[in-house]
């Protein structure tokens, strides 16, 4: 049952765009019917992973397929419902933020082609995720990446649009690349390219090379820190829903995989825990450093991803750790942090990136030192936004702080593993800390920034209220951030069952023996009644207070809106003390005379991986290869030209 | 069950009435150093209850943020001062991970205060706004480094754990880790609480104060909210220095109640000697000693190999 309805599902999704392309460009009853298909079929998934994670075991089918190497292999597992879940929740409200952020009367030019693409990125996402051979994986992926392309450059009359477009199709590509390699592998050391054949694979020495391709792959598309250098780029270029979706559940198939590829190895070698730990905690620290120094919000909140994945790798590297130093409980808790996670960071960077799309619908612009007290027009937004900071920074009442416990207890209990563990716990749990302080800086500069003080524009001035189609996902989204928070007891058997997926030849204990799922949310809740009561407390003597005078100054007579502190004037300190990896660029203002004339100053933060390494490299290679210009003339048949000549090539070379 | 429910009052009435009475000694002490006969010991209280009484006024660039970045401080502290073991005894609230709630629920008091004072608009609060963001993350790793050391030489992942009587054995076993935390939480109890050498509660230049500056907007019953959350939080860190550097688990429950107040009281002394002896660092000097306390706390966990 579970696998017709998730079948459905991608049928339905994958063809819930066609109506808008057969429809006339002017006619506007088709977004509403695209986004009712696409909700219909995410309803289907969203049924199908929930009887999964419910049933405590999987739903198979399989059937002949005439590909080389391939037969139709579906199953929904506890493992993929987890992520099934997350895909139909998240893409469902996209596509209902969607019809109010993205209308076709506004954008006629290419809302239908949105809409169409979007849909197939939603059926690729969940036909990887349930795919068990890897001929489907790999046309779920693939099906998946290059939807993703065409949403990241929806607007690709801007230039800008178009050079991150490119370069996320590089990186696509590059990753795919990397999957072929590894799915070759393992299956010629399985002899099977059924993913559930796996296991011997993972018993031959070849299965490091196999961990190494994985990681670089699969790394790609998570946005793991060195390899996120497409993603800043494209998160804040996309529409925001699109932004929403990518961030919140497309990077997350890198982890799926990942997640999948240490499944299958029953006795993992140490090393492959300490680089996700490693990796971990230089996405984490990093990711949060450079999300610091941005002045686009956008930028910034995808930095952030960068960020979260790094905590989901720590997660997943203690779990890795645990399952091959023979500790139950670090499996228990490492892998059910990093699950958990996914899902929370899913919720809370949707909502982020949804109510950062409302901002942009409103004002215009994504800079954050053009915005400013924007409380006032958009206080619903506004909550929806400082809901979504809360949550991010793992703070009480919501839900990141559960999922953090889970992968700091993980870290700590890992001096149990031995002195190597030990000493990874020790450096990382430190690390995320760090990492955790930094995040609550820089958003609470965002907010503050963003919503508090006066307007620093006349565009944050003009600002309205968001309508109740963008609202109304934004809300159950923060929704779903306080459930899980107050709730977190209620997901701890969906979770086990994951962890029983992902391990079961290892008896882990339950989430309930080993973590303290119940007192969190008590506490929570308990947080949350205390604030209620002082609010009730304060309230009257608040309302009382005079609000004549403007804010004191130190007795400056006359402040301005642009006198105020702006986000990089907040973050200079930081960004000054991480200036070795950061890397800012300044232009400083030349000021003569006692009388000085106009100047200006300019600071600016380039990405380290793209600008300083990936640039140079491929300015180089293409200087080398400029050579070959002359065979590439540009007409068609001369290429068929050159394939069949490989070919006749290969075939004598044989 | 009576015993216990006992403990837990003893506690709250701490948690509740010791901190201004920390502020009073280190005043006090200071005073006595610069050859000054200083404020009354109970001057806290009083300034608190006539704040209280006191009206306020806010700004018009404010909104509901501004009025909760005090109660939220004083209301996350306080629940911060409830998972904290005090003279040894369990805390009221305790359970495994509970370190992590511990560090988080500061966090999302610091999390309101800044945004509050970036509620009125105001560069100068906007610098203090900055520099407690910036320092208090520098700070964080120092904590969990020695939550790390505490957590593997008691073999618990609760603060009533780490800081139980488990400190007192771990004392002959690990006294190195142990010592290195010691030094490092007490300069994190100095950044955390705005002292000397990181900031001079007493100074009257807003371009060069952290926590003062932060809250300079408010006033009145507010304002006495936020003096009563920072007693509360020196109180709090205070514990935590204490609980590692005295260990008092294992003795008499109601010697140990005796013993803790002395040692609080003997903490807030030696907070003002180094405020007496010390000047302020410059600003841009104090990420380096954070940092460097920071090192300092990372060598425990390396005495900890085995």
């Amino acid at each position: 049952m579970s696998v017709w309805l998730v079948l459905t599902a991608i049928a339905l999704t994958a063809t819930s765009g066609l109506p808008g392309l057969l429809c006339p460009r002017e006619t506007r009853a088709f977004e509403r019917l695209c986004t009712a298909l696409l909700t219909l079929g995410a309803a289907c998934a969203a049924a199908s992973s929930v009887g999964a994670l419910a049933r405590r075991g999987g739903a198979a089918l399989s059937a002949p397929w005439p590909v080389p190497g391939g037969h139709l292999a579906v199953e929904v597992d506890a493992l993929a419902a987890v992520f099934v879940l997350q895909i139909a929740v998240l893409t469902a409200l996209g596509a209902w933020y969607g019809l109010g952020y993205w209308p076709q009367r506004e954008r006629a030019a290419n809302g239908r082609k949105l809409r169409a693409f979007y849909g197939v990125v939603t059926a690729g996402m969940l036909l990887l995720t349930v795919a068990r051979s890897a001929v489907l994986f790999l046309v779920g992926w693939e099906s998946m990446a290059l939807a993703a392309f065409v949403l990241v450059s929806t607007e690709d009359e801007r230039p800008e649009v178009r050079e991150v477009g490119y370069l996320y199709l590089l990186s696509t590509r590059f990753a795919t690349l990397c999957l072929f390699a590894m799915f070759a592998l393992l299956g010629a050391a399985s002899g099977t390219l059924d993913l559930r054949g796996w296991g011997a694979a993972m018993a031959s020495p070849a299965r490091d090379a196999i961990f190494a391709l994985g990681l670089c792959g699969f790394g790609l598309k998570a946005g793991v820190m060195p390899l996120h250098v497409w993603l800043p780029g494209a998160h804040a270029n996309a529409p925001s829903h699109v932004s929403a979706v990518m961030s919140g559940v497309l990077i997350k198939t890198g982890v799926y995989g990942l997640v999948r590829l240490t499944a299958a190895c029953a006795a993992p070698p140490p090393w492959w825990g300490y680089a996700l730990v490693a990796l971990g905690v230089l996405s984490a620290v990093l990711g949060v450093g450079f999300a610091l120094a941005q002045h686009d919000l956008k930028r910034l909140l995808a930095y952030h991803s960068v960020e979260n994945i790094g905590i989901i790798l720590l997660g997943l590297g203690v779990a890795v750790l645990g399952r091959s130093t023979g500790h139950p409980a670090l499996v228990a808790l490492g892998l059910a942090g990093a699950l958990l996670h996914v899902w929370n960071h899913g919720l809370f960077k949707a909502l982020l990136f949804l109510s950062a799309g409302a901002v942009l619908y409103a004002t215009g612009t994504r800079e954050l030192d053009r915005l400013g007290g924007l409380w006032r027009a958009m206080p619903r937004t506004g909550l929806a936004f400082l809901v979504g900071s809360v949550a991010i920074c793992g703070l009480p009442p919501l839900n990141g702080l559960v999922s953090e416990l889970l992968v700091y207890l993980g870290l700590f209990r890992l001096g149990s593993g031995g002195r190597g563990p030990w000493l990874a716990g020790a450096l990382a749990a430190p690390a995320l800390a760090l990492a955790g302080a930094l995040a609550l800086a820089c958003f609470v500069k965002v907010f503050g920034v963003v919503f508090l003080g006066s307007p620093r524009s006349s565009a944050a001035e003009g600002a309205r209220e968001a309508g109740p189609l963008l609202l109304l996902p934004m809300a159950l989204l923060a929704g779903g951030c306080a459930v899980v928070g107050l709730g977190a007891p209620l997901l701890a058997p969906a979770l086990d069952a994951a962890v029983r997926a992902w391990a079961p030849e290892v008896s882990a204990p339950t989430l309930a023996r080993v973590a303290p799922l119940g007192p969190v949310s008590a506490a929570s809740a308990a947080l949350l009644a205390a604030l209620a009561f002082a609010a009730a407390l304060l309230g009257p003597l608040i309302r009382a207070a005079p609000r004549a005078q403007g804010t004191w100054d130190c007795g400056y007579a006359a402040p301005t809106a642009r006198m105020q502190y702006t986000a990089s004037s907040f973050a200079e300190l930081l960004v000054g003390l991480f200036a070795w990896a950061l890397r800012p660029t300044e232009q400083l203002p030349s000021l003569q005379g006692p009388f000085p004339t106009r100047a200006s100053y300019h600071s600016h933060v380039p990405d380290a991986v793209l600008d300083r390494v990936l640039r140079p490299v491929f300015e180089l290679i293409y200087r080398v290869f400029e050579s070959l210009r002359p065979i590439h003339r540009g007409s068609i048949h001369l290429y068929i030209l050159y394939i069949l000549g490989t070919l006749v090539a290969l075939l004598f070379w044989r | 069950m009576t015993v216990r429910a006992a403990h837990v009052l003893v506690h709250l009435v701490f948690v509740l009435a010791m901190p201004p009475l920390l502020v009073g000694v280190i005043a006090r002490t200071k005073a006595l150093l610069a050859g000054r006969r200083g404020p009354p010991l109970l001057q806290p209280y009083h300034d608190l209850a006539k704040l209280l009484r006191k009206g306020m006024v806010r700004s018009r660039t404010t909104t509901w943020v501004f009025v909760a970045g005090p109660a939220v401080g004083l209301v996350t502290t306080l629940l911060a001062a409830l998972l904290v073991p005090l003279g040894g005894h369990r805390a009221p609230i305790s359970f495994e991970g509970d370190f992590v709630l511990f560090a988080y629920a500061l966090g999302l008091g610091r999390f309101f205060t800044i945004a509050a004072a970036l509620d009125t608009g105001s560069a100068f609060e906007g610098m203090g706004a900055a520099r407690e963001a910036t320092f208090s993350a520098l700070a964080e790793p120092s904590l969990f480094f020695g939550l790390l050391v505490l957590g593997r030489a008691s073999g618990s992942a609760s603060l009533s754990g780490m800081l139980g009587p488990a400190v007192g054995a771990a004392w002959g076993t690990a006294g190195a880790a142990l010592a290195s935390v010691v030094v490092s939480w007490f300069v994190v109890l100095l950044a955390e609480n705005s002292r000397i050498p990181f900031d001079d509660p007493a100074t009257h230049l807003e371009l060069t104060m952290i926590h003062e500056v932060l809250v300079l907007d408010h006033s009145g019953p507010l304002l006495g909210l936020v003096h009563y959350g920072a007693a509360m939080k020196l109180f709090v860190f205070g514990a935590l220095v204490l609980a590692v550097a005295a260990p008092l688990g294992g003795l008499d429950p109601w010697l140990a109640w005796a013993l803790f107040a002395a040692a609080s009281l003997g903490l807030a002394a030696a907070v003002g000697v180094v405020e007496g002896v010390m000047a302020r660092l410059r600003l841009p000097k104090v990420p380096s000693l954070l940092v460097a306390a920071c090192v300092l706390a990372a060598f425990g966990p390396l005495f900890l190999v085995r």
